[in-house]
C-alpha cells in the first residue's frame, strides 16, 4: 500500500508543472491540514505519507484535465485522518470559484452593454434634434443664418469635447468587481436618462408636434442640450473621483494570522470602495503571508489542550448540554492554571537557538554570494572585439555562477521557512536580473533576506487572491466612524477599522523676527 | 525674608562688625558674595525666594575675619556701612565691601533663623 502511494505521489508531482518549489507545496498543504483540526493535531503529526495529502486532496475533486494526467493511477486508498479536512476545503474553493466567475461576468457584461447603449443614446440625441426639421417638414423650414451656422460649429465642438471627456472617465479597464452595484454610477446614469427623456418629450410635444419652423430656435435647443450634458459630466467628476480625494477617515487594517498592521487615510467612500482601495494597497505593503512561520504558536497550544482531558464521572443525562460544556472548559482552565507550565522556558531557549541559526546561515550565505559574484565580470567593449569566445548571455552567466551559492541559499530559506515562496527558476531569473543591472550582491540578497510585499513574488504563492467582504453595515452605505469590517481570503482575513480624523483647529501666532532677543545667564561669585 | 510687592522689605537684621587684615597688597575680608540685581537669581542656592536678586553669602572662610565676626553661610547682606544691598549689582556690592580706605565694615544681615528667633521669643509666655 505505502510503496503503491509513493510511486503515485512522485508520479504526481512529475506531471504538476506549475513553477511551485515541490517542497514548498508538500509544507503548505501540511500546513493547511495541521491548522484545520487543532484539536487532533497529534494524530496530524504523525500522520504517514505526506504525499497522500495532495493526493486525495486535489485530484479527486479536480476535473481539471490540464493538470493531472495520471488520474487513473492514483486512486489508491489513502491511510490518513486529515484528508477528508482538505477535500473539503477544495470542495468548498472550487464550487466558489465556478460560482462566482459564472456570475461576475454576466453582470460586468450587462453593466457594460447598458452604459454603452446610453452614451449612444446620449450621443446620437442632439444629432437627431438638428436632422430630423431637415427630413421630416423641410419645405416650411427658415433657412439657417449665419448665427444659426455658427451655432453648429459650437454644437460639433462640445459633443466632441463631450465624447473625450465621457472616454477619459468612463472607458477606462475595469479594476475590480464589486459586489453591489456602483451607486454612484447608477444615480448618475438614471439621472442622465431621465434628463434626455425629458428633453425628448419636450422635443417631441413642441416641436414635432407643432412642427415648428424657426430653426435657430431648434439649434439653440440642441446646444442648450449639450451644454446640460456637459454639466452632468462636471458632476460625475466631481462625485465619483473628487469627492474622496480629502481624507476624512484613518483606517487601521490588521491581518488576523500575524497582527501585521497598516494604517490608511481614505475619503467619504462606500464600504465597497474603500475594501477596495486596502486591497489594492495589502498587495504592495503587507509582507507576504507565508503559513510556516504560524505552526509554532499553534503547536504550542496544540500542547496545553492536549495534555489535559476531561471525563464526565456523573453520567451522560444528567447535566444539560450547556452547563456540561461550560463545566467543562471551566475544569480544564482551572488545571490549567494549576499545572506547572514551563513551555515560556522552552519558547524563549528555541527562540534564541533559532536567532543564532538563522545568523549563522545567513553569514554563510552572504560569504557564498558575494565569493559567487567575483567570478562574473561584465566584458568590456574592446574586449568584445578582441575575443569573442566564452561569451556568456546574462541568463547563462546566472546559471553559471548559481551552483556555488544555491545551497547556502537552500539552507537559508529553510531555516527562515520561506522556501516555498521562492523556486529554482525564479531565483535563477532574479540573479540574471541583478547582473544585468550591475546589482552588488547585497542588492540581490536582499529580497531573500526579508520576506518583501506580496508583489514581488509570483501568483501562485500570494494565498490571497480570492477576497470577500464581510461587513455588518450594507457594503454601499459610506465608511463611518468606528465601522468595522471584515476582507476575507482563505487562510487568513483583514479586519478594518474605521477611525475618523478629527477636527483640527489651527490657530497662528504671530512672531516679530526682531524679538528675538537673548541675554546670558549670569552667577558670578566673587570673593571680598 | 518675606517680600510683598509694592511694600517696603521688612525684616529682622543682626548687625555685624568685620575688621578686614591685610593680606599684602589688599584688605580682606574672608567671604565670598553672590547675587545682583544683573545675576539670574534662580541659581541662587540659599534664598528662599527664586526671585530675590539680593546680595548673599556664599563661602566664608575659615578662621577669617568674616566667621569671627559672625558672618554665616547662606546670610543676606541688607546693608554695607549705611548702603542699601538689596537692589545692586553685583559689581556695586562688590565695590561697596572693598574700599580700600575703609578698615572695619558693618553689616546688616539677615538669615531666616533670625524670624525664627524673634517669633519664638514672642510667643513665650511672659
Amino acid at each position: 500500500m505505502d510503496t503503491e502511494s509513493t510511486h503515485s505521489g512522485y508520479s504526481y508531482y512529475s506531471s504538476r508543472s506549475r513553477g511551485s518549489h515541490r517542497h514548498g507545496e508538500r509544507n503548505r498543504d501540511r500546513h493547511k491540514s495541521r491548522s484545520k483540526d487543532s484539536s487532533r493535531s497529534e494524530k496530524s503529526v504523525t500522520i504517514n505519507a505526506p504525499p497522500a495529502e495532495p493526493l486525495l486532496g486535489d485530484q479527486s475533486i479536480r476535473g481539471d484535465e490540464t493538470q493531472d494526467d495520471n488520474w487513473g493511477e492514483t486512486t489508491t486508498a489513502v491511510t490518513g485522518t486529515s484528508e477528508h479536512s482538505l477535500s473539503q476545503e477544495d470542495i468548498v474553493r472550487i464550487s466558489k470559484d465556478l460560482d462566482e466567475s459564472v456570475g461576475l461576468d454576466c453582470r460586468r457584461y450587462l453593466g457594460t452593454a447598458l452604459s454603452v447603449i446610453l452614451g449612444l443614446l446620449v450621443f446620437l440625441t442632439p444629432l437627431a434634434f438638428l436632422i430630423l426639421p431637415h427630413v421630416l417638414w423641410p419645405d416650411r423650414l427658415k433657412s439657417c443664418g449665419t448665427a444659426c451656422e455658427g451655432l453648429f460649429i459650437s454644437v460639433a465642438f462640445k459633443l466632441l469635447i463631450l465624447l473625450l471627456a465621457v472616454w477619459a472617465l468612463f472607458f477606462r479597464p475595469a479594476r475590480a468587481g464589486l459586489p453591489r452595484v456602483f451607486v454612484f454610477r447608477a444615480l448618475l446614469a438614471v439621472l442622465v436618462l431621465l434628463f434626455v427623456l425629458s428633453y425628448w418629450l419636450f422635443y417631441g410635444v413642441r416641436i414635432l408636434d407643432s412642427q415648428d419652423e424657426d430653426y435657430q430656435g431648434i439649434v439653440q435647443y440642441a446646444v442648450s442640450l449639450v451644454d446640460a450634458l456637459l454639466f452632468i459630466h462636471y458632476l460625475a467628476i466631481v462625485l465619483l473621483e473628487l469627492r474622496q480625494l480629502q481624507p476624512f477617515f484613518s483606517v487601521c487594517v490588521m491581518r488576523s494570522t500575524d497582527g501585521e498592521t497598516r494604517h490608511y487615510n481614505l475619503g467619504q467612500l462606500s464600504i465597497q470602495r474603500a475594501a477596495l482601495i486596502i486591497i489594492e494597497n495589502y498587495y504592495k505593503d503587507f509582507p507576504v503571508h507565508n503559513p510556516a512561520l504560524l505552526t509554532a504558536s499553534k503547536s504550542r497550544a496544540a500542547k496545553h489542550l492536549a495534555g489535559l482531558k476531561v471525563y464526565n464521572v456523573d453520567g451522560p443525562g444528567n447535566n444539560a448540554a450547556t452547563g456540561l460544556a461550560q463545566s467543562q472548559s471551566r475544569a480544564m482552565i482551572a488545571a490549567a492554571a494549576r499545572r506547572r507550565d514551563a513551555s515560556h522556558n522552552e519558547l524563549y531557549y528555541e527562540e534564541a537557538e533559532h536567532e543564532r541559526r538563522v545568523r549563522k546561515r545567513k553569514a554563510r550565505l552572504v560569504v557564498a554570494v558575494e565569493e559567487a559574484f567575483t567570478h562574473i565580470r561584465r566584458m568590456q567593449e574592446e574586449e568584445q572585439k578582441k575575443s569573442p569566445g566564452d561569451v556568456m548571455d546574462p541568463r547563462e552567466a546566472a546559471q553559471a555562477i548559481f551552483p556555488s551559492m544555491a545551497r547556502a541559499l537552500q539552507k537559508y530559506l529553510r531555516t527562515t521557512r520561506q522556501q516555498h515562496c521562492h523556486s529554482m527558476e525564479r531565483i535563477q531569473q532574479h540573479l540574471a536580473f541583478c547582473i544585468t543591472n550591475n546589482m552588488t550582491p547585497k542588492a540581490f540578497l536582499e529580497s531573500y533576506l526579508t520576506p518583501g510585499p506580496t508583489l514581488q513574488y509570483s501568483r501562485d504563492h500570494w494565498l490571497a487572491k480570492q477576497w470577500t467582504l464581510i461587513s455588518e453595515a450594507s457594503v454601499t452605505s459610506g465608511l463611518k466612524d468606528g465601522a468595522v469590517f471584515l476582507l476575507k481570503c482563505i487562510d487568513f482575513s483583514l479586519v478594518v477599522t474605521t477611525k475618523a480624523i478629527p477636527f483640527i483647529k489651527l490657530s497662528e501666532e504671530f512672531i516679530d523676527p526682531k524679538s528675538h532677543k537673548f541675554v546670558l545667564r549670569l552667577q558670578s561669585e566673587t570673593s571680598v | 525674608m518675606s517680600y510683598i510687592p509694592g511694600q517696603p522689605v521688612t525684616a529682622v537684621v543682626q548687625r555685624i562688625e568685620i575688621q578686614k587684615i591685610r593680606d599684602g597688597d589688599n584688605l580682606i575680608l574672608g567671604f565670598s558674595i553672590g547675587g545682583g540685581i544683573d545675576q539670574d537669581p534662580s541659581q541662587n542656592p540659599f534664598s528662599e525666594d527664586k526671585t530675590d536678586k539680593g546680595i548673599y553669602v556664599t563661602r566664608v572662610s575659615e578662621g577669617g575675619p568674616a566667621e569671627v565676626a559672625g558672618l554665616r553661610i547662606g546670610d543676606k547682606i541688607m546693608q554695607v556701612n549705611g548702603w542699601d544691598m538689596t537692589m545692586v549689582t553685583h559689581d556695586q556690592a562688590r565695590k561697596r565691601l572693598t574700599k580700600k580706605n575703609e578698615d572695619v565694615v558693618r553689616l546688616l544681615v539677615t538669615r531666616k533663623s533670625l524670624e525664627e528667633a524673634v517669633r519664638n521669643s514672642m510667643m513665650q509666655p511672659r
